[in-house]
């Protein structure tokens, strides 16, 4: 074993083990690989065949047609609003928190502490983040009764209420913003300032430099975090469930009503549902990673 | 020019509001128990409860737990990866980013079906083999955040003149990985590690579905029956967040080269 394997460059390895020939190093990654399959694969694929059985084990398409009726279609729909809300909202304001921070000519300290404090707030999230927005803007919140004893104006009089579709996407975008914030600064700091100044030397406005060389540059990080931030959202279960108990049908939140007491009185058609969540935040999270490959072209 | 740095200020200062005045509504929420004068009375009730220490003590326990775990999964994982198999490289990158694309919610649901008492595995049959389960799907969880991070510890090191090295000091693996690799990206895996603790605290879905008495599911149940207690417990749950990344950012600080990662 104490032989070295003579890759120290990016030469492509040769094949240490042939098709037919087991290689003992596999054995190294073994405990990762069982690890892997009995705690994420296994679970997954058993709830994704699941899907497509009936009560009996048998192959059938009933479950994904169940989808469709009225409830489970709103819930749906719900979640994709509530997380293209707060997944817009948060990567718009993420990304010019972050390009001021960066790029806006403020001191240099600013930088490090949005950083800082967006690692924090990023994982400020769940049952705590809700009990934080009641305390806020929740009936006797803070900016509540502020706003009704200073300007004599009442938020719940125009139709806001938190324990709603609104008060969902503004909570969620307090770990929105601040993913955006972590994602995009890297990608900012890509901006080379040369290309500015070649754009102004050329003529080029500061509207040029943006419709030409920045958005180009940085739309793949853009869209491509902005599905994460979606993906993000949807799966989210602690916030919305601590803030609005089960008042708002989003999906998160009937599967757990599902798998607490199978209020589908169906089981495959919770395995369904499970199936259609791992759709939506795999095909959002997959065209982030393509996405991703895709900017590192030009941002080293 | 000026007009710039002005539109920065404009920007800084509205995300400043919206992320100080929730933090400032929960702390000034929290100290209204007694009507009329501001007192730290929900705080006193907090920290008397029985249920408080009895669900931190156990969220706690399962976080160092976790983070064993998680350790000893992913360092000589991500060891060997870099040192004798970085053509399975991308398969474990996407392995461990998974658990971010399949929602908790959704794996959750998988272990309860694959698990419960009637299987072959019966984990969820007993207190304790369910407590296993939580803790193990607790490394799922982490597990994004924690092998990025070793990851770029590793990178930062030179794995193969270290291991020749060390083996031809005559060295055995298990030697090589406690006493010379893991000393070398012990910043790293620390930051892994309090970035877990921050996730598994106050974790609630996992530990709810598997009806665990874990703090997240406490903090739940006060939220849902009590007034101003649930603001306290938002303030002592966000300071335990805020120092652990407190702590990540002191020590990605004193190693240049080696950041949180975290994200």
């Amino acid at each position: 074993m104490s032989s070295t394997a003579s890759t120290q460059t990016a030469q492509p390895v040769a094949p240490a083990a042939r098709p037919g020939r087991f290689s003992w190093e596999l054995l190294g990654v073994l405990p990762f690989f069982l690890f892997a399959f009995f705690f994420l694969i296994l679970p997954t694929s058993f709830l994704i065949v699941g899907g497509f059985q009936d009560a009996d084990g048998r192959f059938t398409l009933a479950n994904i047609r169940d989808l469709f009726q009225p409830t489970i279609l709103k819930a749906y729909w719900i979640s994709i609003q509530v997380s293209a809300a707060s997944s817009i909202g948060g990567a718009i304001l993420g990304f010019f928190l972050a390009y001021a921070a960066i790029s806006g000519g403020l001191p240099r300290w600013v930088r490090p502490t949005l950083l800082t404090f967006s690692g924090v707030a990023s994982n400020f999230a769940g049952v705590p983040l809700a009990f934080a927005f009641l305390a806020t803007l929740g009936r006797t919140g803070l900016v509540t009764v502020l706003l009704v004893s200073l300007f004599d104006f009442n938020i719940y009089r125009t139709g806001f209420n938190l324990l709603s579709f609104w008060g969902l996407a503004l909570t969620y975008m307090y770990f929105q913003i601040p993913l955006m914030v972590l994602i995009m600064a890297p990608a900012i700091d890509g901006l080379k300032r040369e290309w500015r100044e070649a754009a102004s030397n050329l003529g080029g406005s500061a509207v040029d430099y943006w419709r030409y060389v920045g958005l180009p540059v940085l739309w793949p990080t853009l869209v491509g975090t902005t599905l994460l931030l979606f993906a993000n959202a949807f799966g989210a279960v602690a916030t919305a469930y601590a803030l609005t108990g089960s008042s708002l049908n989003i999906v998160t939140i009937l599967l757990f009503a599902q798998i607490r007491g199978d209020v589908l009185h169906n089981q495959n058609l919770g395995y369904a549902l499970a199936l259609g969540m791992i759709l939506i935040t795999g095909l959002s999270n997959g065209v982030y990673i393509w996405l991703r490959a895709r900017s590192e072209r030009w941002l080293r | 020019m000026t007009r710039r740095i002005l539109g920065s200020w404009l920007v800084i200062l509205v995300g400043a509001l919206y992320f100080f005045v929730p933090l400032l509504g929960t702390f000034e929420f929290s100290l209204r128990y007694r009507r009329g004068v501001y007192s730290f009375e929900a705080y006193r009730i907090v920290l008397g409860d029985p249920r408080f220490h009895a669900t931190f003590l156990y969220s706690t326990v399962l976080a160092l737990a976790t983070i064993v775990v998680g350790i000893l999964l992913v360092v000589p994982t991500a060891y060997w990866i870099q040192l004798r198999l970085p053509r399975l490289r991308p398969v474990v990158e996407f392995i461990t980013l998974l658990p971010l694309v399949i929602p908790a919610i959704v794996i959750v649901f998988g272990y309860l079906r694959i698990y419960n008492s009637s299987s072959i595995l019966p984990l969820t049959g007993s207190a304790r083999a369910t407590d296993v389960l939580l803790m193990f799907s607790y490394v799922t969880l982490a597990m994004p955040y924690m092998y990025r991070a070793v990851d770029a510890g590793l990178r930062a090191i030179d794995v193969r003149t270290l291991t020749e090295a060390a083996q031809s000091l005559g060295a055995s693996w298990a030697t090589i990985l406690l006493r010379v690799i893991l000393p070398n990206v012990q910043v790293a895996v620390l930051s892994g590690a309090f970035l877990t603790f921050a996730i598994v605290i106050g974790e609630f879905t996992m530990a709810s579905l598997l009806d665990r008495p874990a703090f997240g599911p406490y903090l739940q149940l006060i939220g849902a029956n009590r007034a101003y207690e649930p603001s306290a417990l938002a303030v002592i749950t966000f300071a335990i967040t805020w120092s652990c990344m407190a702590l990540i950012q002191v020590l990605g600080r004193r190693t240049p080269g080696v950041t949180a990662g975290a994200h």
